[in-house]
């Protein structure tokens, strides 16, 4: 057991990785795996090749290249550096290159704010990567280990991000249990790309063009990937609970069971409501949590299973979705359409722009969804002037 | 590597299932069976009596335009996209960029 921030979780993780290529642009509060990493490589720990580049932009376009040409690349950002990166994280999708990034959440400008929320990787929710979200620094190491054995996948083929709370999760000290070297090594094995620039004897073209004649059967062939992703996220969190005796699904059950009220959320929030949920059961309150790990590809089945005897819900989302229900939330009700008695859902924002939540704030959540107070409005979880 | 002939794939049109992911193409020789050439809105039109075939217009064409055959350039209308680059850069001038009409495309 080491005691380490999240950011250095993440560095940890990739030095024992060890890619071939990590090409990064620092940015609040991703700075410190990066630059935990450099120095890795600066001190020959690895031999990885570290490229830095004036923009993400930049780093997402070098990550893309190197993978291209049969390279295993990483990087890591946060806010306006992931939005930066907008436009080629669809690339890296459409071409179908298992890029692994580390994000640590944070808001999105304006105003500018470099505190948590998850504007940031939900924005980017339909760009065709994998996300996986986590609770605190050793989900973060674990996750990220996971996430190049799920990328690189042949039936996949897609990148992967790995989301921890921006300071809260980054730059907080826990303790973390590290696997040793050898078994990330061995776990994680080597990237045997499908094709390959460098393939001089095979040479092949990335990214073609392709107009309406082609452009439709490629991206369906995509969201088949992420299909198949479900089952491989699965296989992987069984071969990594074989190897660090830590076990992962789509998303974690806490006195779930006999829940009557429920609270969905995500990322470090959930480490808050577990400890409110110890304090009301006490009292004799059936409450519980379900806490998202994967948010891409949707586990809508296996959700609406986890939630069918609950009545009443409460989804807490940290981004919003500006005229619309925010994200989790819309997911959450789209899973419960299926069942036939469905729970009554309500929508809570908190926490936007690092704005704190408390565990009484949590449990004034769990009273009123135990006394039935549910609306089909969103409410907004400590934000002045709302009452 | 698993191929998928291009010609066989344009011709064919298959599913998603049986075309190669990320709109890689696996084998060469693709450009002979799309001709570029009708993108373009101004040709180059090459005055050989003025042209000393220094070949600065082969150099720079980013396309690959711009043949040489027996010691001489030709234009390959085919895939000249009317950039205007080999105009620009000849040293006499021997090229002259004309507005296209769509009969003579
Ligand atoms: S106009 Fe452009 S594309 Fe056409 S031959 Fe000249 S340089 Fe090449
Ligand atoms: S650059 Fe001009 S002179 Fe030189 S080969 Fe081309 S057309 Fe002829």
């Amino acid at each position: 057991m080491k005691a380490l921030t999240g950011a250095y979780a993440i560095a940890e993780a990739m030095r024992q990785i060890e890619p071939d290529v990590v090409a990064a642009y620092p940015i609040t509060p991703q700075t410190p795996i990066v630059e935990q990493f450099a120095k890795f490589v600066a001190n020959g720990v690895v031999r990885t090749k570290m490229i830095r580049v004036e923009s993400e932009h930049s780093a997402m376009s070098a990550c893309i290249g190197a993978c291209a040409a049969g390279a295993r690349a990483m990087t890591a950002t946060s806010s306006a550096g992931l939005a930066l990166m907008w436009e080629m994280l669809g690339v890296a999708s459409g071409l179908r290159l298992p890029i692994v990034m580390a994000v640590a959440n944070r808001a999105l400008s304006a105003p500018i704010n470099i505190h948590c929320d998850h504007s940031d990787s939900m924005g980017a929710r339909d760009h065709g990567w994998i996300q996986i979200y986590s609770e605190n620094a050793q989900e973060a190491y674990d996750n990220f280990i996971m996430a190049v054995k799920i990328a690189e996948h042949r039936d996949v083929m897609l990148p992967v991000m790995v989301m921890q709370d921006g300071f809260i999760t980054s730059h907080g000290v826990q303790n973390v249990t590290l696997l040793e070297d050898n078994i990330v090594g061995d776990f994680v094995g080597s990237y045997e790309p499908p094709y390959t620039l460098l393939d001089t004897k095979n040479p092949v073209t990335f990214g073609s063009i392709q107009l309406q004649d082609f452009y439709f059967e490629t991206k369906r062939q995509q969201e088949h990937a992420m299909e198949t992703a479900k089952s491989v996220i699965k296989e992987v969190a069984d071969e990594f609970w074989h190897v660090s005796k830590r076990r992962y699904g789509y998303f974690e059950r806490y006195k779930l069971e006999d829940a009557e009220a429920v609270i969905v959320t995500m990322s470090s929030t959930a480490g808050t409501t577990k400890a409110v949920i110890d304090r009301m059961r006490a009292r004799g309150k059936k409450v519980g949590l379900l806490k998202i790990r994967v948010f891409r590809p949707f586990p809508y089945k296996e959700i609406a299973a986890a939630l069918k005897d609950t009545s009443y819900i409460g989804v807490l989302d940290r981004s919003m979705s500006y005229g619309a229900y925010p994200p989790l939330y819309t997911e959450i009700r789209n899973a419960l359409y299926s069942l036939t008695s469905r729970p009554k859902v309500q929508s809570y924002v908190f926490g936007l722009g690092g704005r704190e939540i408390t565990e009484n704030e949590i449990e004034n959540v769990f009273n009123e969804l135990l006394e039935g107070e549910l609306t089909e409005s969103m409410k907004y979880i400590g934000c002045r002037g709302e009452e | 590597m698993e191929r998928f002939p291009t010609e066989k794939i344009l011709k064919k049109k298959p599913g998603w299932k049986e075309i190669p992911i990320g709109g890689i193409v696996t084998n060469a020789g693709s450009s002979l069976l799309k001709k570029t050439g009708s993108w373009r809105s101004f040709r180059p039109i090459l005055d050989k009596a003025k042209c000393i075939n220094c070949f600065t217009c082969y150099a720079y064409c980013p396309d690959n335009a711009i043949k040489v055959e027996n010691g001489k350039v030709r234009i390959d209308y085919e895939y000249c996209k009317g950039c205007g680059i080999c105009a620009n850069m000849c040293p006499v001038k021997a090229i002259k960029m004309e507005e296209e009409k769509e009969s003579e495309k």
